[in-house]
């Protein structure tokens, strides 16, 4: 069964179309595309319209937060060219802000769990506000540094 | 006429009136149809055919608390919900039961330490019968239901807990 | 002069018609809905948090409690996705007792759908049925696993341990009564005109809306759209068997009503080809006594009973995941409740959400 998920090589065409910002992770099981907010929408206006790439379906969207510096991942896949592209945007510091993607896949619900689990930021959402944690909530509980409340403090 | 006591053992059954009403609604409890989660699937299959609640006359799920006098708290309990069961405790008549079912209403279960999980039901309500498992058979979930049934019945089996 | 204006109407979290506890704030101009919002995290635990403080085959346990109608399906995907990330190679046996469960499991899960809907819908009988069926299949997984709701029985590497001698006999002859259940359940519920004038014609979607609304699983594939995972992108052994997708005409709840049907009989058909082709052999690959992924991350997703559900797990090479990230289907899903509300009665959306079939445990994970 050969591997649906683009590795470096077939990743090459988008290094050349993007030269300065984007990035290519290709060591691991998964090869990714790595970028900085600022060139994202760029990036997923080819990977979304793109004849070669044609990503019309977002499979999953999440981070991960690496202490000094987040990582938003986007899983696209297409299911025309029958292809999976993984895009990493890396955002450092503490206070990640990254352009949102509703404008062209329905990500409502998860940019709103990454907003409210991780704290990511989402220009663009519309509607961002917490989706699990209740609205009065302050924190984001999958930060690695997050403490929660000690069981008395909780009630 | 001379009446023999002991014909008479033989044709009336003599009790106090509280004794009668807990015979009366210890064979007859409705409880409120409250599923949090998974055990709430075991609690629905003991409500069906094959494990059969009614066959204890406890099949009557009722929507609303006020027309309910036993709250299952079948699964998990979080810091989110406990404001809503709480005021559905509240609203439910007075005698009412609880009964844990599952680890997770138990002690939290595999979740304790999390975030947002209660650490037990009991953290917000006064629990009449704990039912481990996770999740418990239904067949668990009858004998939990028995011994509620049996506690109803002699009120002195239970030790007394404060009303939270 | 009165002036007529719309009203805020509260649903859940405790109501006997949301499959959990889902709250659905409804504005309502009457009786029609103006606007439903799900409110959810009434059930949020914190799994993905608590995944960094467990080992990797520790957990596989809260995976059962995410999906917990179908959690087979939900060990299947952890376990799939940590071994691509060790590739490690699982063996024939093992791989096809994989694929009963998680099909078996796939036929329980629409089971308790089906009896949701009719009890939802206010057909007692129906849901009675489905419960007895249901049980059949619980006490064979009860005979494998030792459980009847969440099995922990398929592992990184392989499956817990080789099926009992009985599993067989029974299995055939769950098998051999489907199509008499499959022909009651038509003729209780398929052909039932209440039914039909509560399903047809509701909250119709097209492919494109479908597909805008991130919708995965049998939702989409009512409303026209050819996505299986299975078929698409197969994981595991699902390329060796020959079965087709169900796909709606309308997209209306009808449709997404009986694309379920018709898939279970289609994992009838699966099934039936994995215990022909069933080898002997082991069901548990040579995997380390310590699970040590290599330090990377990988995303990995199948065909679950309620969508694409995917695992996305960030491993540190330490024993315990850095980051895993559950790709729910049920809580992608309800982006189309408020889409698909508006318009209709208070009572089409209790059938709407009796359809849509979000498992809160997925929901909130």
């Amino acid at each position: 069964m050969n591997d649906q998920w683009l590795d470096g090589e077939r990743l090459q065409p988008l290094q050349l179309k993007f030269p300065e910002q984007l990035e290519i992770a290709a060591d691991g099981a998964q090869a990714a595309v790595v970028i900085a907010p600022p060139a994202l929408p760029a990036l997923m206006e080819e990977l979304r319209y793109g004849a070669d790439w044609q990503f019309s379906m977002l499979s999953n969207l999440t981070a991960v937060d690496y202490k000094t510096y987040f990582m938003v991942v986007y899983h696209l896949y297409s299911p025309a060219l029958r292809q999976g592209i993984v895009v990493k945007c890396r955002c450092e510091g503490e206070n990640p802000i990254v352009p949102s993607v509703t404008h062209w896949w329905p990500a409502e619900f998860q940019e709103r769990e990454v907003y409210d689990l991780l704290g990511v930021f989402f220009t663009g959402h519309g509607d961002l506000r917490r989706i699990l944690m209740p609205d009065d909530y302050s924190g984001h509980p999958l930060r690695k540094d997050f403490q929660a409340p000690a069981r008395a403090e909780k009630r | 006429m001379e009446v023999n006591n002991q014909e008479l053992e033989k044709n009336f059954i003599t009790t106090t009136v509280d004794k009668f009403l807990n015979i009366a609604r210890s064979n007859s409890i409705w409880p409120l149809s409250c599923g949090l989660a998974c055990c709430s699937m075991e609690m629905m299959a003991a409500a069906a055919a094959r494990f059969d609640l009614s066959r204890f006359g406890y099949e009557v799920f009722r929507a609303s608390p006020r027309q309910s006098d036993l709250l299952i708290v079948a699964g998990t309990l979080t810091w989110k919900m406990a404001g809503p069961l709480k005021r559905l405790y509240d609203q439910m008549p007075e005698p009412k039961y609880v009964i844990a079912m599952g680890s997770c209403a138990n002690s939290g279960g595999p979740f304790a330490d999390s975030y947002s999980v209660v650490p037990g039901v009991s953290e917000i309500l006064p629990v009449d019968v704990y039912i481990p498992g996770c999740p418990p058979r239904p067949e668990s979930l009858i004998q939990g239901m028995l011994e509620l049934k049996k506690k109803i019945q002699n009120p002195e089996l239970g030790r007394k807990t404060s009303d939270e | 002069m009165p002036k007529a204006q719309t009203y805020i109407l509260n649903m859940g979290p405790q109501h006997p018609s949301t499959h959990g506890v889902l709250q659905v704030v409804l504005e309502l101009d009457g009786e029609k809905i103006i606007k439903a919002v799900p409110q959810m995290g009434y059930l949020h635990r914190g799994i993905e948090k608590l995944a960094e403080s467990r080992t990797y085959p520790q957990f596989i346990p809260y995976t059962d409690r995410l999906d917990y109608v179908s959690a087979m399906g939900n060990n299947l995907g952890y376990c799939q996705t940590v071994e691509k990330l060790m590739q490690i190679e699982v063996p024939e046996r093992a791989q096809y007792l994989r694929v009963i469960m998680a099909e078996l499991n796939r036929i329980a899960s629409h089971l308790l759908f089906m009896s949701s809907l009719a009890i939802d819908l206010g057909a007692t009988t129906a849901m009675i049925y489905g419960f007895r069926d249901r049980e059949d299949i619980l006490d064979l997984f009860d005979m494998v696993s030792g459980a009847r709701l969440t099995y922990n029985y398929i592992r990184i590497g392989g499956v817990m341990a080789d099926v009992p001698a009985d599993f067989v006999p029974a299995l055939q002859k769950f098998i051999d009564k489907f199509p008499a259940m499959m022909a009651e359940y038509e003729n209780i519920l398929m052909g039932n005109e209440i039914l039909q004038a509560r399903l047809k014609n509701i909250a119709v979607l097209s492919g494109e809306q479908a597909l805008a609304l991130g919708l995965t699983g049998p939702l989409l594939r009512a409303s026209g759209v050819d996505y299986d995972i299975r078929k698409i992108e197969p994981y595991g052994i699902y390329d060796r068997f020959d079965f087709s997708v169900p796909l709606g005409k309308t997209g209306d709840n009808f449709d997404r009503y009986a694309v379920r049907m018709q898939e279970m009989t289609e994992s009838v058909r699966i099934i039936q080809q994995a215990m022909e082709q069933l080898p002997a052999g082991e069901v548990m690959a040579k995997v380390p006594r310590m699970i040590k992924p290599p330090a990377g991350d990988v995303y990995h997703r199948i065909e679950n009973s309620r969508g694409e559900l995917g695992y996305y797990i960030v491993s540190d090479g330490t024993p315990k995941p850095y980051r895993v990230h559950v790709r729910r289907p049920s809580f992608i899903n309800l982006q189309m409740l408020d889409k698909v509300c508006r318009g209709l009665m208070i009572a089409d959306a209790v059938a709407v959400l009796a359809v849509l079939d979000p498992l809160m445990g997925e929901v909130d994970c």
